[in-house]
């Protein structure tokens, strides 16, 4: 079973690769202008994005994956400092506004607004005000983080069972008890799928504000400084974008393998 | 039977219609009041504490920014708008597509989960200089492309969600009828996941302006918002960058609440959007 | 659990006393309608005394049930338990209640299912987990203590809801069509089952069902509901012997009360036995 599964990812990931080498293969043959001009710059060869770790990232430098692997860990401090943040604000919000409805009414449309504020144009703001370094990072992948925890700790909150609800107040339950025993546990789940999407934002949180942060210790000062050298060395940036990813799929699966753990449920019956 | 009729075409004020506008009104009471207590708390704490104009201007010198270089901002706001509705549209098409097909193989659905959530971790900014060196830093399509991108996962994952989340009766009871995948697909499969999409369809449309916004932040024309704001707070005039960034959320609320409304006229039969009658 | 519940009524005391009670639901929204769920409701039962109600579907019954526990509150009349306020009963935990779906936590394993009231009371661990133990041994699920309520099968779920509902050894039992959702052979087993756990616990039970047969085998009296609004339209006295057993279910008596019942529900016959013709009811 495990073994299988191993194959089969492996086997798509083969596929993928196949995919774009053979795209690149197909336009540079043909000459292809749309959707975009292909050739080694705008595609580089896979093996080449690879490669490219075990090159010096300057000159007598260090290589390019210890770099990238220093970076990332620098980068994995502040999200992961963002991401508790955000989950414990963003649960504390979350059963404050399923006891109120007034201060559901009130509040949750400014929660969802404020995710449309774009947040690379507040970073900026956010460090000066705050002063802190890294920590100001850490509270801007917060921003990023706490909006999914809000809004499933409360529809999971809202979705105990009628009947146990009733129970409970069979039982003379108070308020608090029927948080911490019944609609806490109900709201698990959905809490859970939260965590998963915030694990991953605050990586891509912690990310975006290093540059407006002055940052360079960090994933984003890599982007932004192969950004800078692309023409000349377009597999660094691919790279980088490759070391980015794993990080994210780290905190992802850090955050699934607690649920395993946390998390007892009837399976679920799906077709 | 005439009467019936006859009430029907003429279609008299149904009792009750103006308590349920009254009823409205008062629901967003509190969010009005919060807005404006949040706005004066904001003005007061600002005037009294003395916090200098350009770590964060007053209330009302965002207003007056706002007001004084409307044009340049209500133009701004409308090409980044394009840029966003373009890429919500491509973005979330391919997210349908996609998960339709995944449907169809789980099997190949769940490895390609990994990657997928690999792809999601990735921050725009990172393919912004490349989708600027593929399709030219001046061409909206490159923005399009980045908004796209952060629209795809959240649609493709809910889209799948609701796809795959049918139980297992309704799709015996299609098996019984001799129906074919296809068939299970469309009549059974597809609406069971329109509330999953429309879940997937809000949350996109508030990141699509998002995108939209942060994919100038390595250059784009100057017409776009992103660029407007990256040069204004470079040059610390943050009462004009705050307008903008005002502009660019009321814009993404916007697009919001309008697919909010297209929701519950889609969905008119789901119990979310039915009222509760107790027996 | 030797000698009567702590909690019943003071000597002589009904447990549940109703008089001219009444309940409507107000629709909300367009064209707001009353719907009079149930109208003029007297209604005695005695401690120790197994009660069951039953009608058409609409009647009431689980309404009823539900105003008992202070679920739902009546809109005239009161309504007392134990002598007291129902609201005042529920406070003081009083009752259990048993649904047609166990309701059980699915995060939860079997025992502490079954002390979720006994945290909720303060008990401490050592009693708790002593109390588990005996509730398990009187619905014969001694073993599971550490299964998960999906584990289990539907019949058995039940006598999980109904060892929760007994472990604090309340007076009142309200049970609404708990047996609903299992098979006839189940059902007849857990009505004996129920039978012993009522002659030992020595508690009330008010029970609600749609089954005649169940009601006759299992009650002390028969309260015969119709429908809209909802009313007692009669009590039958069960005068067959106990504890019943399989073979009452043969005896010619038990056929004579389950016909008794079905006239009465159908509205043929009034209080006294007097059959009334002409009268047909859904």
């Amino acid at each position: 079973m495990r073994a299988e599964r191993a194959l089969t990812t492996l086997a798509v990931l083969a596929g993928l690769i196949g995919l774009w080498e053979g795209y690149k293969a197909f336009a540079e043959a043909l000459h292809l202008s749309w959707p975009f001009r292909v050739n080694d710059v705008t595609m580089p060869h896979v093996w080449d994005m690879v490669g490219q770790l075990f090159e010096p990232s300057r000159l007598n430098g260090p290589l390019l994956l210890h770099v990238l692997f220093d970076a990332a860990l620098y980068t994995a401090r502040s999200a992961f400092v963002g991401f508790l943040i955000g989950a414990v604000a963003g649960f504390a919000l979350g059963v404050a506004l399923a006891h109120s409805r007034l201060l559901e009414r009130g509040l949750l449309p400014y929660v969802v607004a404020s995710q449309t504020v774009p947040i690379l144009a507040i970073a900026p703001m956010i460090v000066i005000w705050l002063k802190a370094g890294w920590l100001s990072v850490a509270v801007i992948a917060s921003y990023l983080t706490f909006f999914p925890v809000t809004i499933n700790t409360l529809r999971g909150l809202k979705s105990a069972d009628p009947r146990a609800v009733d129970l409970m107040r069979s039982y003379a339950a108070g308020r608090w008890d029927v948080l911490w025993k019944l609609r806490v546990p109900s709201a698990m789940p959905y809490l859970f799928t939260a965590l998963k999407v915030s694990a991953t934002a605050s990586v891509v949180g912690a990310i975006i504000a290093e540059p407006p942060a002055s940052i360079q210790d960090g994933l984003g000062g890599a982007i932004v400084n192969f950004n800078q050298y692309y023409l000349s060395s377009p597999a660094s940036l691919w790279a980088t974008i490759f070391i980015a990813a794993l990080l994210g799929i780290g905190f992802f699966g850090l955050v699934s393998g607690a649920e395993r753990i946390l998390v007892s449920r009837a399976p679920e019956r799906v077709a | 039977m005439s009467e019936v009729t006859a009430g029907s075409v003429v279609g008299a004020v149904p009792r009750g219609l103006f308590r349920r506008a009254g009823t409205r009104l008062w629901d967003f009471l509190p969010a009005v009041a919060v807005l404006v207590a949040g706005v004066g708390l904001w003005q007061v704490l600002v005037t009294v504490l003395h916090v200098q104009r350009f770590l964060l201007p007053k209330p009302t010198e965002i207003v007056s920014a706002l007001t004084g270089n409307w044009h340049v901002l209500w133009s701004a706001g409308l090409f980044t708008f394009r840029e966003a509705l373009g890429g919500f549209a491509i973005g979330s098409g391919m997210g349908v597509l996609v998960a339709v097909a995944l449907s169809r193989f789980p099997r190949v659905g769940r490895a390609l989960l990994p990657y997928a959530v690999a792809a999601n971790a990735v921050p725009i900014i990172a393919f912004a200089p490349i989708m600027n060196n593929w399709f030219g830093l001046l061409n909206p399509l490159s923005k399009m492309a980045l908004s796209a991108m952060i629209c795809f996962f959240p649609v493709m994952i809910n889209t799948l969600r609701g796809l795959t989340s049918v139980a297992p009766e309704s799709v015996e009871l299609m098996r019984s009828y001799a129906a074919g995948e296809t068939a299970v697909l469309w009549k059974v499969r597809l609406p069971n996941s329109l509330p999953y999409l429309f879940a997937g369809l809000r949350v996109a449309t508030v990141l699509s302006m998002i995108g939209a916004v942060v994919g100038d932040y390595f250059g784009g024309s100057t017409q776009s918002l992103g660029v407007f704001i990256v040069n204004k707070s470079s040059l610390f005039v943050f009462d004009q960058a705050w307008a903008a960034i005002v502009v660019a959320s009321v814009l993404g609320v916007g697009f919001y609440l309008a697919v909010g409304l297209v929701e519950r006229f889609a969905l008119r039969w789901h119990v979310s959007t039915r009222g509760t009658e107790r027996p | 659990m030797t000698g009567g519940p702590p909690n019943a009524s003071p000597d002589g005391a009904p447990a549940v006393s109703i008089r001219g009670m009444s309940k409507v639901f107000r629709g909300r929204g367009r064209g707001a309608s009353e719907v009079r769920a149930l109208e003029d409701i007297d209604l005695e039962v005695h401690p120790g005394e197994f009660v069951s109600l039953i009608g058409p579907s609409g009647c009431g019954k689980s309404t009823l049930l539900r105003i008992i526990g202070d679920l739902e509150q009546p809109t005239t009349g009161p309504v007392l338990v134990n002598a007291k306020p129902a609201h005042q009963a529920r406070v003081d935990g009083d009752y259990g209640i048993v649904f047609q779906d166990s309701v059980l936590y699915d995060w939860r394993t079997v025992a502490r299912n079954i002390a979720l009231p006994l945290e909720l009371a303060g008990w401490d661990r050592d009693r708790r987990s002593q109390r588990v133990t005996e509730m398990l041994e009187l619905v014969d699920l001694t073993g599971f203590e550490h299964h998960h309520p999906w584990q289990l099968s539907g019949g058995m779920q039940q006598r999980v809801s109904i060892a929760r509902a007994l472990s604090f050894s309340p007076a009142l039992l309200l049970m609404d069509e708990p047996f609903g959702a299992l098979d006839e052979m189940t059902r007849e087993r857990l009505n004996m089952e129920l039978l012993r756990i009522w002659e030992r616990s020595r508690c009330t039970v008010v029970f609600v069902t749609h089954s005649i047969a169940e009601a006759v085998f299992l009650s002390t009296r028969v309260a015969v509901m119709s429908a809209r609004p909802g009313r007692i339209r009669g009590i039958v006295d069960v005068d067959l012997p106990q504890p019943r057993t399989n073979e009452t279910r043969v005896d010619p008596r038990f056929f004579e009360l389950v016909a008794t019942v079905r006239r009465r529900l159908r509205g043929m016959e009034d209080d006294a036995g007097v059959v009334v013709t002409g009268e047909a009811e859904a």
